[in-house]
């Protein structure tokens, strides 16, 4: 599970073609896709409004992380600001996220349900601060695993290099600056204004450990910063591990695969 | 980003403007708009390309089965589209791998190219260097102007290459110039548009080929 209240995804709408790429009933955007879309718009904008740098992850066809890069930083359309965009490849790509993402930042993968790395990055987003967008087609990623789904149900191993990919983030770029003319809407809109509210509350948040042998107890990076937690409770852990914290204490591990 | 004095036209937007509701619908209702505009011109451009993926397809099947080599070139968003076409013909997720390179891959190569003869010539030298008479250029470009391209399409088709280039707007000097084999243009004035049916065509280009060299194992 994860601490983070994710989005829930439309369900794929009826009207979508199964015909040919290409064929005249072909249908790029269905009603819910377009609507998934919008709002990962709305979040992406506001995050770069608030300073956030997007990094682009894309192993099995990385083109399309530098194509989303190039996007935002130099955009076709002149007069349109440039933001802070890079893509992040090669090998290593759980530690060059890691590494790179701040609090606040935003993660866009472009990559099918079942890619580990990506996978793994998406589940320890929460602990670094990040928002994450993802990308892909075929069967769809596990609800939760990214605050923002935008997915092609058509599951054509081929998808990735048809136009579709590069369709969605093209359109995600013009949205977004669509929303830059919306300035009373960009403030942040998870602030702490629900009746409970998960975060502020501290009913248990996501950690990555960074080390066990800390002075004080077991170091870890959460959403709000790097801080010492008892991990007592969850036995003996190790770097990169991922907990629930409560209160200075580690109070339940979560597993690869997300499951406590 | 800069504010422009326009508040007093829009007196309920801007900066008073609170509720996300109708902009999220706005942005839907434009995206569905964009998609659709995108998938008509995908339809088009295939049927007006039609002729020429079978003629460019057959012979690059040849070419490849006498064992030519094909490279991709293009500039920024282009050339990812360009090493998006490589990646599928080399790392198909199925079918036969064909050796394909996208020329922006190498930065050591592509920086000093750059840097000593000038960024004209970063593809250029780069086909001077690798490329024999039955290989495949590949450029991919939404003018269909940009010099670096022109000049390595140039230098390909003196040495022999079957030259491609995939070009936006009314062809640019992809069309109008003689050193191109086969040019796919895409009629469109939008980069976005332009792009999205251009890989459309890589993808059919690449299918193409394909059901060439399925036939020629057949026989």
């Amino acid at each position: 599970m994860s601490t983070t209240a994710r989005q829930e995804t439309h369900a794929p709408a009826d009207d979508r073609a199964d015909a040919p790429a290409g064929d005249a009933a072909e249908v790029l955007l269905d009603e819910g896709l377009a609507k998934d879309l919008a709002a990962a718009a709305l979040t992406l904008a506001r995050r770069f409004a608030a300073g956030a740098t997007l990094w682009c992850v894309a192993p099995a066809w990385e083109p399309h992380a530098h194509h989303v890069a190039v996007e935002f930083v130099h955009p076709v359309i002149v007069g349109k600001r440039a933001l802070p965009a890079v893509a992040l490849t090669g090998p290593g790509l759980v530690d060059a996220a890691r590494l790179a993402v701040r609090p606040g930042d935003v993660i866009l993968a472009v990559a099918a349900a079942s890619d580990p790395d990506v996978a793994a990055v998406a589940r320890r987003a929460p602990a670094w601060g990040a928002t994450t967008l993802w990308i892909g087609n075929g069967p769809r990623p596990p609800a939760g695993a990214a605050d923002h789904v935008l997915w092609v149900d058509d599951p054509d191993p081929r998808t990735p290099a048809t136009g579709r990919f590069v369709l969605l983030y093209h359109l995600l770029w013009e949205l977004t600056h669509v929303c830059f003319e919306h300035p009373g809407l960009l403030a942040p809109d998870d602030g702490c204004t629900d009746e409970v509210c998960v975060t502020c509350s501290d009913e248990g948040r996501l950690a990555e450990v960074i080390t066990p042998d800390a002075p004080g107890g077991t170091l870890v990076r959460t959403a709000n910063g790097e801080e010492t937690v008892d991990t007592l409770l969850v036995g003996p852990v190790g770097p990169g591990d991922l907990l629930l914290v409560h209160a200075g204490a580690a109070i339940t591990r979560l597993d690869e695969d997300g499951a406590r | 980003m800069s504010q422009e004095n326009t508040g007093f036209l829009y007196p309920f937007l801007e900066a008073e403007e609170r509720d996300a509701d109708a902009l999220l619908a706005d942005l839907a209702e434009s995206a569905r708009a964009k998609a659709a505009e995108s998938a008509e011109l995908r339809r088009r451009t295939l049927a007006e390309c039609a002729g020429r993926v079978a003629a460019a397809g057959a012979e690059l099947a040849r070419r490849f089965a006498a064992g030519g080599r094909m490279y991709t070139f293009g500039n920024g968003g282009s050339s990812t589209d360009a090493a998006t076409l490589a990646a599928l013909f080399a790392r198909p997720p199925h079918g036969r791998p064909l050796p394909a390179w996208s020329l922006a891959a190498d930065q050591a190569v592509l920086t000093a190219l750059g840097n000593d003869v000038g960024f004209e010539l970063v593809f250029s030298r780069q086909l001077i260097a690798r490329a024999r008479p039955g290989d495949i250029a590949v450029a991919m470009s939404t003018s269909g102007d940009s010099a670096d391209l022109t000049t390595a399409l140039a230098e390909a088709k003196r040495r022999g290459l079957f030259t491609i280039g995939f070009a936006g707007y009314d062809g640019g000097s992809f069309a109008a110039g003689g050193d191109v084999d086969v040019c796919f243009v895409v009629r469109s004035q939008s980069v976005h548009r332009i792009q999205e049916s251009q890989a459309l065509l890589g993808h059919e280009l690449w299918r193409t080929v394909h059901e060439h060299l399925a036939a020629g194992e057949r026989r």
